[in-house]
């Protein structure tokens, strides 16, 4: 069975090497998720798998038959921006762009979460639903890392679509 | 990263039979191996994928919580029976990597989480855990981020994980499925081991034996904490961490379960804290009592000679918020 | 036609302050952004090219000595593998910003662990990064010294040493003399270090994420012994820089290398674990800091002195004194920078290079000085500013920095009078609150740029002058706009390319200010040409919304165009103001920190920055870049270090999970001020460099405020947990 990336059948590599980073990069054309230490270490390659968010450097193409992926691309484009997309170039939640695609996928998959009811770090009682406070959102994108600094303009971006959400 | 021939197994008892052959080595999450393959302190020949094993569910059991092997840290840290039951176990598994990581983590994978030691990681560098032999770098290295406890001279690697200090502190047992069959309890607090003349074993598991599941005892209430002493505010490694579960009753401590990260090659724990601890009044005396006992036997190289006081005050801080001294 | 200026009198007409278009400084959306979000801005290593194969660098696994052989048979007869490639075309180390020529040091010599020694190329990434740990290479080793502290320091020789410190030192009412450390640091931008280059017999393509290429081609043509014209750079996105991509690196030219031997497109991007050990890292420095002065808080002597570090041979210097120089009155000066040879990889330029590291010295040690002499920090500070500089007597373009102290204090919310630490505490957490200057010089370079009024009305800008983030296609969309009476979506900015003219590249803050001045030329130009099309003088001319007013009639842009579209290279050259005065941008820093009793853990709760730089020409991306600068300064004040083994001088931390930026959880709100200035000796535009000020002291804020907090004074950057507990009292 082949592995499908935003609605489109791909077959699986025949090197088992291939991790799902690089296939998705370099076998499918869909450049957007990025490639920032390839150690999970970073979040540029953040897709998200069966509707979770994981870091796609660090898992192999080939364990992932009939699996289902979205990434960047899927979830808008520059001609029908995600709502999260539009509130990054309002906010500059960015500046050189490369950890972006991972910042949004990754705050994509992350208001879910928080509407799924799960606990973080930063969730005072973990016995209870965590709220949507700003250290919510910075606790849970903090496997993100943006090197140009745009961290308070990511929580501007992500808690304005969370608040018309609400 | 080496080539290797992929496989699949559907069931544990195929994938023993696998894993048992030299070379071979399991997979589930793959966010620690594929780590390391990549950087080829890792090589298997053949990699042999859990992820068909059907076994990643939570279910009570008698006395206590039965978690498959292949649960992904996510699904133990969201689970409300945990939550409520077992806090400092959630706790821990959340301050632990990033939402990402956890996804695909792996319960079985995470307790065998290899060591963050820089040496390790360098295949240009000495070290006997990777090359039994080969030295051990970090000895007069940097090694800002190793072991103070339960090392050996071959070796100061830690344990890097916070999921397996909280099923210490809960005194967890580790269900093991080896060739035909054969299965086995290990206690979470021996499952990992001291380097000794052997650094390359990480743990106990035989050729061939893989972690099915771990199963939590009954609830046992009290204060439970996780407290993860790091640099960053999330997304870094443990500089020490403890897990607590205590529990005062009339005045007196109850219960006083302790374990530590990150300052030893395993999930630490000294039962003398415990004997220490319990039946006594809480008060700053005996916690710096505690304290002095924990790091009594503790030492640095240099680099990480700070651990010992800080996993000093972490502890004594840890009693306090929890019997709200 | 060219419209060219020289730089040689302050340009105190403001001409952007009289236009009509409205939209300079407005805060406006990247043009770039909706690809940026989309995924679709394509990045170096993003480019698909046919029978593109894959080369992957060997590193040196010593520091020191030579490469005796490389065993090629050891891999070339693994799957894939098409060559090893390890010829004297290859560089063993990066171009130092500007250097305009190539790195003599070449791949056979070894002088610092983890400098490549070869490319293994192969058909797929799997096969040649298999290949390339397995490479074979033997080494004579050499002797080498790895530890700074372990080998006398070169001093360099433009120090400072006017009147006599020592005495003044004596004779002051109170004074200061103090040791501060700092570690390493990387610039770790996101996108790691990324060529493809194409051959085709004559011509050479290389796609790569570089900052200058105004440079880089000079570089890259010395290297490989080619024309300039026969090389073409493209960085249209850059994921990143902060002087990390300044000069040409080790993979551009071995792909280049590569292309060129195998005849086939060959793409080499670095690991992350390479680009810590092969690109520049920023000296860690020993700064001994000296403040001299009287009761009233005068200072009378002011010394800085700092050791850095690079391999020998290098001209960089971390010149951590730079700011010092101008900052702070006091007729008693010595600043001297002293350089140790040692074998770690190639020090240059990190965001900021000196002030990043030298103003929180002297910002910490000012907070010491300040609490001796019972003053309120921000007062001394005012009390001693020069109206000139304290040496050579030039004026100062513009200063905002009392502005700046005091308009930030009052956002702030700092508290007048008397500081006493331990003061307040939140459970475990000792809360405090510290304020440091910022300065950072402000430079220009000589810059390119075509500026096209085509016959559609709408207007094209060409330069080679790239965007690693910090908003040159907005602005320059902004200036041209407003020049031509243009809404910015009707301004095509193409950057990153060298088949246009030369900008000056994006490095030491420079960029807009540079390519923002040739721009400004190049439409000064086109709207003279219009008036002589309409017959009336330049300065009647209005140009609003693509229609043209004279004062007596108004018509569409298009019709006075009327089919002869009109192009114009401006181009921008430094001049005398340079020289005649002190051009800087200022700030101050407000830090309210809270740190564990416990386990001396730091978490920075807020955090202002008012800062004066000029003209902002886009109030949302100058504000994205002084919070990017405030964000480093967090970085740099608790988390960020590198780590180098005692025994063999390589990198330890050499990935993002050891070496620590800073993550979300880490970063409050961060406020920011932007105290608007013209300087007119800064640039044709009247702006400053920003790029890098928000980093220049904010690390010296957040230690005053940690002393404030719980009492311990902090000498050693970054404050990791041991080392704020080690200082705090008991």
């Amino acid at each position: 069975m082949p592995i499908v990336i935003n609605s489109l059948e791909y077959q699986l590599p025949a090197d088992p090497r291939v991790s799902l980073l690089d296939f998705i990069r370099d076998h499918t054309g869909l450049p957007g998720t990025k490639k920032g230490c390839d150690h999970g270490q970073c979040g540029a390659c953040t897709v998200i798998l069966d509707g979770v968010r994981i870091n796609s450097c660090l898992t192999l193409a080939v364990m992932h038959d009939n699996c289902d992926v979205i990434t960047i691309e899927g979830i808008g484009s520059a001609e029908q921006p995600s709502a999260l997309q539009q509130a990054f170039v309002k906010h500059d939640g960015f500046q050189c762009g490369y950890c972006t695609p991972g910042q949004i996928c990754s705050a994509t998959a992350m208001l879910a979460e928080i509407a799924e009811g799960w606990p973080s770090d930063a969730t005072q009682d973990i016995g209870t639903r965590p709220s949507l406070s700003d250290e919510e959102i910075r606790e849970r994108m903090s496997g993100n890392l943006c090197r140009c600094g745009a961290y308070p303009n990511i929580v501007a971006a992500i808690r304005e679509v969370a608040d018309a959400g609400q | 990263m080496k080539n290797f021939e992929y496989a699949g197994a559907d069931t544990v008892e195929r994938a023993t039979m696998l894993c048992a052959e030299n070379g071979t080595k399991a997979i589930a999450g793959g966010t620690n191996l594929i780590d390391l393959m990549k950087l080829q302190v890792e090589t298997p020949a053949r990699l042999v994928d859990l992820n068909s094993i059907d076994d990643r569910r939570i279910e009570e059991e008698e006395g206590g919580l039965r978690i498959g092997a292949l649960a992904s840290n996510t699904a133990v840290a969201v689970d409300q029976r945990i939550r409520s039951d077992y806090p400092v176990l959630a706790k821990a598994i959340l301050a632990g990597a990033t939402q990402q990581l956890r996804n695909k983590a792996s319960v079985g994978g995470n307790l065998g989480q290899r060591t963050r030691c820089f040496y390790f990681t360098n295949i240009d560098q000495p070290c006997n855990k990777r090359d039994p032999g080969s030295g051990c770098g970090a000895l007069t290295g940097v090694a800002r981020i190793h072991a103070i406890l339960g090392a050996s001279r071959h070796c100061i690697a830690t344990y890097p994980g916070d999921m397996a200090v909280a099923m210490a502190a809960l005194d967890a047992q580790v269900e093991l499925s080896g060739l035909a069959n054969k299965s086995r309890m290990v206690a979470v607090r021996d499952f990992h081991r001291c380097p000794g003349y052997t650094p390359e074993l990480d743990n106990i598991l035989e050729p061939g034996e893989l972690v099915v599941a771990v199963h939590l005892p009954a609830p046992v209430g009290g204060t439970q904490l996780y407290r993860k002493v790091r640099e960053r505010s999330s997304y870094a490694f443990a500089l020490c961490s403890v897990a607590a579960i205590v529990d005062v009753k009339r005045g007196k401590i109850a219960r006083a379960d302790l374990a530590f990260g990150s300052i030893a090659p395993k999930p630490w724990v000294d039962q003398r804290l415990t004997q220490l601890l319990v039946g006594e009044k809480p008060n700053m005396a005996l916690f710096e009592k505690a304290a002095d006992i924990l790091v009594d036997g503790a030492r640095g190289v240099g680099d990480n000679d700070y651990k010992i006081p800080l996993v000093r005050r972490t502890l004594i801080a840890t009693l306090c918020e929890a019997t709200e001294i | 036609m060219t419209a060219h200026m020289k730089h040689d009198q302050p340009d105190e007409r403001n001409v952007l302050d009289h236009m009509a278009q409205g939209i300079i400084g407005k805060s406006l959306d990247r043009p770039e952004g909706l690809l940026k979000v989309s995924g679709t801005a394509t990045y170096a290593a993003e480019y698909v090219i046919d029978g593109c194969l894959e080369g992957v660098i060997v590193t040196s696994t010593c520091a020191r000595g030579k490469v005796t052989s490389i065993d090629k048979q050891s891999v070339m007869s693994m799957p894939g593998v098409v060559d090893v490639i390890n010829e004297p075309r290859m560089i063993a180390r990066p171009a130092q910003g500007t250097a305009n020529e190539a790195p003599e040091h070449k791949v056979g010599e070894i002088h610092y662990w983890g400098q490549p020694v070869a490319l293994v190329v192969a058909e797929t990434i799997e096969q040649a990064r298999d290949a390339a740990k397995n490479l074979v290479i033997e080494y004579a080793p050499a002797l080498a010294e790895f530890n700074p502290e372990d080998v006398v320091p070169e001093p360099q020789p433009d120090g400072t040493n006017e009147g006599d410190l020592n005495q003044a030192m004596e004779g002051a009412d109170q004074c200061v003399d103090l040791t501060f450390t700092t570690e390493g640091h990387a610039s770790a931008a996101m996108e790691p270090h990324a060529a493809i280059a194409q051959w085709d017999g004559k011509m050479l393509t290389v796609h790569a994420s570089l900052q200058m290429l105004n440079y880089n081609i000079a570089e890259l043509a010395d290297a490989l012994k080619l024309k300039q014209s026969q090389i073409r750079l493209i960085s249209r996105y850059v994921g990143g820089g902060f002087g990390s991509k300044l000069g040409i690196s080790e993979e551009v030219v071995a792909a280049s290398v590569a292309a060129m031997v195998l005849d086939r497109p060959v793409r080499v991007v670095m690991s992350r674990q390479q680009v810590f050990q092969t690109i520049m890292r920023r000296s860690e420095t020993r700064q001994r800091v000296r403040l001299s002065a009287k009761a009233d808080g005068t200072f009378t002597g002011i010394g800085h002195e700092a050791v850095v570090s690079n391999l020998p041979g290098e001209e960089f210097a971390e010149p951590v004194t730079q700011s010092t120089d101008f900052l702070y009155a006091g007729d008693n000066r010595i600043m001297q920078i002293a350089v140790a040879r040692i074998h770690r990889m190639t020090a240059g330029s990190v965001r900021a290079p000196g002030e990043a590291v030298g103003m929180p010295a002297l910002e910490a040690a000012i907070d010491e000085l300040a609490e001796k002499l019972g003053i309120d920090p921000i007062e001394l500070r005012l009390r001693n500013l020069p109206d000139k500089h304290p040496v050579e007597g030039t004026p100062y373009s513009s200063r905002k920095l009392a502005e700046c102290l005091t308009q930030g204090a009052k956002s702030f919310g700092w508290k007048k009078g008397k500081r006493t630490p331990r003061s307040r505490r939140e459970g475990e957490w000792w809360i405090g609150t510290g304020v440091a200057s910022a300065a950072r010089v402000h430079n220009v370079g000589e810059a390119k740029a075509r500026v096209t009024l085509r016959d559609d009305g709408t207007a094209l800008v060409e330069t080679d002058m790239t965007d690693i983030g910090t908003g040159t296609y907005a602005i320059l969309g902004q200036i041209a706009g407003e020049m031509l009476g243009l809404n910015p979506d009707a301004v095509d900015v193409q950057l990153g390319d060298t088949k246009h003219p030369r900008g000056p590249g994006s490095g030491g803050s420079w960029g807009a200010a540079s390519i923002g001045s040739a721009v400004f030329l190049a439409c000064e130009a086109i709207r003279k040409e219009l008036a002589g099309r309409a017959k009336v003088k330049a300065e009647k001319l209005t140009l609003k919304d693509g229609q043209i007013g004279t004062g007596k009639f108004s018509l569409p842009l298009t019709e006075l165009i009327g089919g002869k579209s009109i192009s114009v290279i401006g181009h921008y050259e430094p001049g005398a103001v340079e020289k005649n005065f002190v051009a800087s941008g200022y700030g101050a820093f407000f830090a309210e920190v809270a740190v564990n009793h416990w386990t001396g853990e730091t978490r920075v709760r807020r955090m202002t920055g008012a800062f004066g730089f000029g003209r902002v020409l886009n109030a949302k991306t100058a504000r994205s870049q002084c919070i990017g600068g405030m964000v480093w300064c967090i970085g740099s004040a608790l988390t960020e270090a590198l780590h180098f083994d005692p025994n063999d001088g390589h990198l330890v931390n050499c990935d993002l999970a050891e070496y620590h930026v800073p993550v979300h959880r880490d970063i409050p709100d961060l406020d920011v001020i932007m105290v608007e200035e013209r300087d007119p000796v800064a640039s044709l535009i009247q702006a400053k460099g920003i790029g890098e000020l928000g980093m220049c002291g904010g690390a010296g804020a957040i230690a005053n405020a940690i002393y404030n907090a719980c009492g311990a004074r902090m000498h050693a950057f970054p404050m990791t947990p041991d080392k704020v507990l080690s200082a705090m009292p008991d």
